[in-house]
């Protein structure tokens, strides 16, 4: 489990995020969810502690970030898995290696072993075959499905994912999402997702968070945003035209 | 005020260079690999500048010296020495700042403006010694570099003058043994490992802090080679004046 308490951020003066409290629950795929632009990534970001936060506190299972020593952060940063929304791929490693690299640097996995399961996630993030060849060599999407594979393959106890499947394809959009939530369930992970994406929010959003003005606007599950009256995120969730057309035919009764 | 601020930067990441080390058996491949890339790879061009440089001072000093009563052993004499003082030492160092210092800068941004660095650190990991560390390791190597550099310069000399037939090959060796003091090779590879730690370390500070996106890994890559220039030839001053004075 992951609180947030009061957290706040801004850059030259300008508050991001204005005192932020939020709970991410363990076993549970947590959304944050939000406008472009609304402060998503800072958030996530202060969580990680890649930036240092104005004010507030991030606490994870009662152990408090602010307070901890550096070499007591890098190990607890050794039990987390994360999916930059630019993947964040290693460019001078092959596929394999990137997904590999976790294992290399805190297992004392042998070459095989470490091999056997990066082919084992490689397959899972539906991507095989792709081991041998450099980032630069594979599409956007498919790099994004490397940086999941190596974000999960050391099963971490925290996994933080920045828009997963934005530049994906719907179907494996899908995949990617079903796969992040079968893996939190199985390994009973704190998974904390950034989305803009609806239809993830309906598939995976066990719990949500919506971030609008540096604040947290509405809270609840996938379930319950669509029956909320609250109008900021009803503007939101309906701004795609499909959803739209879903609510309209709804109203008509159809 | 700012440059202030730089100095204190740069003196931190050096500190933290040393601090929560790689995995030893990562670091020495990495090490390995920087080797490879920085010394190795640079010996190509520095071998083909110096051997024309070598050249081009014996040449310059066979056609000043028209007084017949300074003898021909003159032109080994002033090849060795200004090889070995400067040429190899100095100027050597400059064109590695550009050659180098800019792909040690640029590599570094890149992986700073993609959030590769960002990622390294989440996994738990020191980027600054998993990034740097190698690199200085790699560069305590470079006088090896300078030392082959030092033999083609001389051989470059010695190729111009005497098969341009300026100074018999017999006169040419008596000048390269005319008073040789061991010193100044010890001072050429002092200045030699204080450059090779400011070629590893002054672009690895310009792209690890650096902002922005890839427009700006390229100023950062030009910043850089200025930077690393002028403290190269502060250095050079500083210990001239410090060691052979
Ligand atoms: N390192 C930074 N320095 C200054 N401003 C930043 C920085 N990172 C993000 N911001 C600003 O914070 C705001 C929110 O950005 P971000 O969290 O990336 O939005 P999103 O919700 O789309 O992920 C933006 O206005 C952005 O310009
Ligand atoms: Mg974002």
């Amino acid at each position: 489990m992951i609180e947030v308490k009061g957290l706040k951020k801004g850059f030259n003066g300008e508050e991001i995020l204005k005192g932020i409290d939020a709970t991410f629950l363990k076993g549970k795929t947590n959304m944050i969810i939000g406008a472009s632009g609304s402060g998503k990534s800072v958030f996530l970001k202060n969580m990680l502690g890649l930036f240092e936060p104005d004010a507030g506190e991030i606490i994870y299972d009662g152990e408090r970030l602010g307070e901890m020593e550096i070499e007591r952060k890098s190990d607890l940063r050794k039990e987390m898995g994360m999916l930059f929304q630019h993947s964040a791929l290693f460019d001078s490693m092959t596929v394999e290696e990137n997904v590999m690299f976790p294992l290399r640097m805190f297992t004392k996995m042998k070459k095989n072993e470490r091999q056997e399961r990066a082919n084992e996630i490689l397959e899972r993030v539906n991507l095989p075959g792709l081991n041998k060849k450099m980032p630069s060599e594979i599409s956007g999407g498919q790099q994004k499905r490397v940086a999941l594979a190596r974000a999960v393959v050391n099963y971490p106890r925290y996994l933080f994912c920045d828009e997963p499947n934005s530049g994906l394809d719907p179907k494996t959009a899908t995949i990617i999402d079903n796969l992040i939530q079968e893996i939190t369930h199985e390994r009973d992970i704190t998974t904390v997702i950034i989305s803009h994406d609806m239809n993830s929010v309906m598939e995976i959003g066990e719990t949500i968070v919506f971030l609008k003005d540096g604040l947290i606007a509405w809270e609840g599950t996938n379930k319950e945003i669509f029956k909320t009256d609250n109008k900021a995120v009803t503007d939101f969730v309906y701004s795609s035209e499909l959803f739209k057309k879903v609510r309209i035919a709804q109203n008509e009764g159809l | 005020m700012r440059f202030l601020r730089h100095i204190g930067t740069y003196m931190m990441m050096l500190l933290g260079v040393f601090k929560r080390p790689t995995k030893a058996i990562v670091l020495k491949e990495l090490i390995l690999k920087e080797i490879d890339d920085l010394v190795i790879g640079s010996i190509g061009i520095t071998a083909f500048i110096s051997l024309f440089m070598g050249a081009v001072v014996a040449l310059q000093t066979a056609l000043n010296l028209d007084n017949p009563l300074i003898p021909k052993s003159l032109i080994g004499f002033a090849t060795r020495q200004s090889i070995i003082l400067e040429f190899a030492p100095t100027f050597i160092s400059v064109i590695m700042a550009g050659k180098v210092g800019s792909y040690i800068t640029s590599s570094i941004g890149t992986m700073r403006v993609t959030e590769q660095i960002d990622a390294l650190e989440v996994m738990g990991i020191n980027p600054l010694n998993y990034l740097i560390f190698p690199k200085i390791v790699a560069l305590a190597f470079y006088p090896f570099l300078i030392a082959i550099i030092m033999f083609i310069g001389i051989f470059g000399g010695f190729l111009a003058s005497v098969y341009g037939n300026l100074v018999s090959l017999e006169e040419f060796v008596v000048g390269l043994q005319d008073t040789f003091i061991p010193w100044h090779v010890a001072y050429a590879f002092i200045k030699t490992i204080v450059f090779g730690f400011l070629l590893a370390t002054i672009p690895s500070y310009h792209g690890y802090y650096m902002k922005g996106g890839a427009l700006e890994v390229g100023k950062a890559s030009t910043t850089s080679f200025v930077w690393t220039c002028v403290s190269i030839i502060i250095a050079n001053y500083l210990l001239t004046q410090l060691l052979l004075t």
